[in-house]
């Protein structure tokens, strides 16, 4: 990696105010951020370790499951309030990644990085989660605007993600067999106004919702509902690993699996 | 008490785990001289292209740089030398074009190195490695086998017309067209063997040392062989006598063949060493490795089979296109002529057989031996052949195999293909492994698997390989510019512990553990007494190190030679002492006991009076007690086995798992039981990798797509199933212990398994092959593209 200053910020005000600098980069989990700079395809003049500002912590009420910025993906597994409130978000998270990277990653940096192939953005976007930062509260349907891009401004941080409770959720995905990042995840939740589903992994553009599935499954909350209706392969990724018609295949698959094993 | 049983046959734990699994063990990058500079290597990015210019200045003026080379600073050394010469059909040498330590005038492949940094810390050089001003000119590329033959083809060296490296060919072409010609039916099947990336865990590292006092150089690096390396640096490239420089490799992280050959890092460090007159260190990034180890396999084939209506074997033909990469690795022309096509007999008696192989550069990273070498692209060719014709002929995949295996009484067995084997018992393996699987209820468990909505199928590998090749004389006629021998020193000290100095080089195999139990039966102390050096040009006798599954065959074969003397010398001292004739001492369970007496003397006491010769046959013996042996083979050895895999597949996704996985290998006489199993079920490990997992991927112009872990799927501990292995041992019957060798079974025999098992799962699919890896789409794509045939 190249040479770059750190600090270690004890307040958001003072992240803020560091991460003023243009070229200065926050650093959460570093999961993703840390083999970027050692590859040297990023050049901060600084970097801003979040960890220290206290945003790690899960607090449930009766209709939200509010997750800290910094909170890492094995508490979020680990979580028995998570775990009772919303199976499927506790389940995504513990197989995110493999066990140093759950360990270490948090779900702030992985909402912030919006990797295409991320576990994260699926359960905000079927969850219907409201994003807080700093400044304000990003509807989840608003923040993720392709791949690597987010509603977030510059120097904008993410302080916490609040997820309403669905009457039942799940997630399901098909690993790279290479990276085990998602290739095709899929995240279903049923809440009382219908049912949302949320696409990682398969698309150029990033996570999206599949409204094909969720208008059959609102109707009929089964995996048959999901018979008959494809996925358009267009502008679905298409690489060594598989092609687009594959990955428009296997969201079919591991959506049809999430909806058994949240029904 | 007794004390516990260590020699041959014993699960003795491995003595070097406790440094390895406490972080003790001592690697290249561990190391650190007074005054170490850092190398980095700036590698091209192009398949092909021509150098325009370099532009060092900005570099060389960046903090920290000491100096920058190119190939125009390194004008008096000489290219990486090739060990073995192939000549084609027609008698000609095999085109060998220059592998220039830095690039000369031209890159041709991704990784080539231009040129090396060298500064005070590794962050300086990579710093100023990117300010580097390299022009290159593309040029056209051509990265598979198949482009760079096509008319046209962009040529990757001028002095190899149409990129050919050589057109050999092996057996009888007359005799196979006319058993052709009468036969029942020809079966043909077209099939590749898949690229691979060897990934051992501990990058390629090389520290270089001069002392300008005495002229002495060191190199510490991550080899399978230093004395090769010694030899082949010290005299090809740089021009030094073999006293003048040392080499090191010390405790070394995996090599799997990779860390056999001369690489252009080691020369450039130790070079820049002298040059420089301070240490100078490489330690390979991953990505680096990706680009710069040498690949495996990289086959594309015709195998076509001769057979009588019952399926006998009358003839074989193959055609096989190999990729040599953009220049010749130490060993590569040897990988796909005498360590494949010699191979093609397999386990069978097929008669007659006429091989033809094309080796061809491409712009693609060198390829050469990697874990079986050879055998495992033989191997496959010829058990996905038997599967077609047992296709083809209806016939049951296990019945064909019995049909055509070399009978048990027909060894020692000469192959059409130049190959003697020694011994071997194909039916024995092959019945233990069908029990040990309950081959006969797999119809049960298909039924069940499809009960559950799952494919099940079942594969079966009758293999043979060949190990410890050798002998010298023989493989040198056949183009190798090496002896193939090993040596052994066994140094016993005054109060009776041993050294043993190996030529031979242990990178996570054991051997400190498995050589030592050789000491214990011969010698008859215990194995706290005895340890194993290796690994340093300064220490031990010229050897040839460690690959093709040699260390126990050859290089235990020359500890004996060595104990044998240790032991005569002994037996002469104690009648001397006991007063009485050699002839009627008896040396066992470390005394020395004059014969039908209690009598005796033990091998401390003996040893004690060797080196304190006081009361001492002074006039005949010398004193000591240190004997050397060198012990050039007789033959290779021919490990062989069966293997059975059993898989499921999730017809929804596609996936493949594997549900069972059974070795039963013959590897001759087994020291260590639990070493061989390591062994095995690693190689297997490797296998499964390269059937279901492992590909390097090339894009039509020569980039690498699968240029990490991101993209480079090795096969992890949850895509391996419980494995039984087993054994049932003939011996070995031209060496002193019996010993086939173990450490590449598991990646030969297991491929075809794999994918036999893959194929037999999709027969309701009209599916008679899938080449590897077998990826989830692949299956997918046939499951859903055509409808099952009617069930069973």
């Amino acid at each position: 990696m190249y040479d770059f200053a750190y600090h270690k910020p004890s307040s958001v005000a003072d992240a803020v105010a560091l991460l003023g600098d243009s070229e200065a980069k926050a650093l959460a989990g570093g999961q993703t951020f840390i083999p970027v700079l050692k590859q040297r395809l990023n050049k901060p003049s600084a970097v801003v370790d979040l960890s220290g500002l206290g945003l790690s912590g899960i607090t449930v009420t009766a209709t939200t499951v509010t997750i800290g910025a910094t909170t890492t993906h094995i508490t979020v597994a680990n979580s028995a309030e998570v775990k009772k409130a919303i199976p499927g978000l506790a389940n995504l998270a513990s197989w995110i990644g493999d066990v140093a990277v759950r360990y270490r990653g948090t779900i702030g940096g992985s909402l912030a990085n919006n990797d295409p192939t991320a576990c994260y953005p699926s359960a905000a976007l079927a969850l219907g989660a409201t994003i807080k930062t700093n400044t304000r509260e990003i509807a989840a349907d608003d923040f993720f605007q392709g791949m690597f891009t987010t509603a977030l401004e510059p120097g904008e941080i993410i302080v916490s993600v609040s997820f309403p409770i669905p009457q039942a959720s799940a997630y399901e995905k098909f690993r790279n067999p290479a990276s085990r990042y998602a290739m095709v995840g899929v995240f279903v939740a049923k809440t009382a106004s219908g049912v949302r589903v949320a696409v990682t992994g398969a698309s150029q553009g990033g996570v999206f919702r599949h409204t094909a599935f969720e208008t059959a499954l609102s109707a009929n909350f089964s995996a048959g509902a999901l018979d008959g209706i494809a996925t358009p392969a267009d502008g679905l990724n298409s690489d060594i690993h598989g092609s687009a018609a594959y990955r428009a295949h296997l969201v079919g698959v591991m959506a049809k699996r999430a909806v058994a094993a949240a029904a | 008490m007794n004390a516990p049983f260590e020699g041959i046959g014993a699960s003795v734990r491995r003595k070097e785990d406790l440094r390895f699994i406490s972080g003790r063990g001592h690697y290249v990058d561990d190391m650190n001289r007074p005054g170490q500079l850092h190398a980095v290597i700036k590698r091209s990015d192009r398949p092909h292209a021509k150098i325009n210019s370099i532009d060092t200045s900005a570099a060389l003026a960046a903090p920290g740089v000491v100096a920058v080379y190119t190939s125009t600073d390194l004008a008096a050394i000489g290219g990486l030398p090739c060990g073995w010469q192939i000549h084609s059909k027609d008698g000609s040498p095999m085109a060998e074009p220059k592998h220039p330590v830095l690039a000369e005038g031209k890159v041709r492949h991704v990784g080539d190195p231009i040129a090396v940094v060298i500064a005070a810390t590794k962050q300086q050089a990579k710093d100023a490695a990117e300010l580097l001003h390299i022009e290159l000119e593309d040029l056209p590329s051509a990265a598979s086998i198949l482009d760079a033959i096509a008319s046209g083809a962009a040529q990757v060296h001028d002095n190899a017309p149409g990129n050919i490296c050589y057109d050999w060919h092996i057996g009888d072409k007359a005799g196979m067209e006319a058993a052709f010609a009468q036969a029942h039916r020809v079966i043909t099947l077209d099939l590749t063997n898949n690229r691979l990336v060897p990934n051992a865990m501990e990058p390629r590292a090389a520290l270089g040392d001069y002392d300008s006092s005495t002229g002495d150089y060191t190199l510490y690096t991550t080899s399978q062989n230093p004395h090769v390396i010694r030899l082949l640096m010290g005299a090809f490239v740089l021009g030094l006598p073999e006293h003048k420089l040392r080499v090191v490799a010390p405790d070394v992280g995996g090599g799997f063949g990779s860390k056999i050959y001369h690489y252009a890092e080691e020369a450039i460090v130790t070079w820049a060493a002298g040059k420089l007159g301070r240490p100078v260190k490489w330690t390979a990034d991953r990505s680096e490795s990706f680009m710069s180890d040498a690949h495996g396999r990289d086959h594309v084939s015709t195998a076509k089979m001769a057979v009588d209506k019952d399926g006998k074997f009358l003839a074989m033909h193959v055609d096989t296109l190999c990729n040599m990469g953009a220049y010749l690795s130490t060993f590569a022309p040897a990988v796909p002529t005498y360590l494949y096509a010699t191979l093609l007999a397999g386990t069978y008696t097929t008669p007659v057989i006429y091989a033809e192989v094309k080796a061809v550069f491409t712009n693609t990273v060198p390829v050469d031996a990697y874990r079986g070498a050879g055998r495992p692209e033989a191997t496959f060719l010829i058990e996905r052949l038997v599967d077609a014709v047992a296709y083809d002929l209806g016939m049951d995949r296990v019945a064909i195999r019995l049909k055509n295996f070399i009978p048990r009484d027909a060894f020692p067995y000469q192959t059409p293909v130049a190959l003697q084997y020694d011994s071997g018992d194909y039916f024995a393996t092959l019945d233990a492994a069908l029990k040990h699987a309950d081959w006969a209820g797999f119809p049960a468990r298909r039924a069940a698997a499809a009960a559950k909505g799952k494919l099940r199928g079942i594969g079966i590998s009758t293999y043979l390989e060949a190990c410890g090749i050798a002998p010298s004389k023989v493989v040198g006629s056949l183009g190798a510019r090496a002896g193939l021998y090993e040596v052994a020193n066994i140094r016993v000290h005054p109060t009776g512990s041993v050294t043993v100095f190996t030529g031979t080089h242990s990178h996570g195999q054991g051997h400190e553990t498995t050589l030592a139990q050789l000491v214990v039966e011969q010698l008859g102390i215990p194995i706290a007494n005895v340890d194993v050096v290796h690994g340093d040009t300064a220490k031990i006798p010229f050897g040839m190190g460690t690959y093709g599954s040699r260390s126990l065959a050859v290089g235990g074969s020359a500890m004996v030679k060595a104990m044998d003397k240790i032991v005569l010398k002994g037996r002469k001292i104690a009648a001397h002492l006991l007063e009485t004739d050699v002839d009627d001492i008896e040396f066992k369970d470390g005394k020395f006991t004059v014969a039908g007496t209690d009598r005796s003397k033990s091998f401390g006491e003996i040893a004690l009076t060797a080196y304190v010769p006081h009361n001492y046959p002074i006039e005949e013996l010398e004193p000591g007690l240190d004997e050397t042996a060198f012990y050039d083979p007789k033959n290779f050895t021919f490990p062989g086995g069966c293997h059975v895999c059993e898989v499921e597949i999730d017809p929804a996704t596609g996936i493949p798992t594997i549900v069972n996985f059974v070795a039963v290998d013959d590897v001759g006489r087994v020291v260590n039981p639990m070493i061989v199993e390591g062994q095995v079920q690693g190689g297997i490990a490797q296998g499964i990798g390269q059937a279901l997992y492992e590909s390097a991927i090339y894009d039509a112009q020569g980039q690498l797509l699968s240029g990490s872990f991101m993209d480079y799927t090795m096969p992890r501990a949850d895509n391996l199933p419980n494995i039984t292995v087993a054994t049932e041992n003939t011996m070995c019957t031209h060496n002193p212990l019996g010993s086939k060798g173990c450490g590449e079974v598991g990646a030969i025999g297991s491929p075809p398994a794999v994918i036999g098992a893959i194929v037999d799962a999709l027969k309701d699919y009209g599916v008679r092959h899938m080449n590897m890896p077998a990826s989830p789409e692949k299956i997918w794509s046939i499951i859903q593209s055509r409808p099952a045939m009617a069930a069973e």
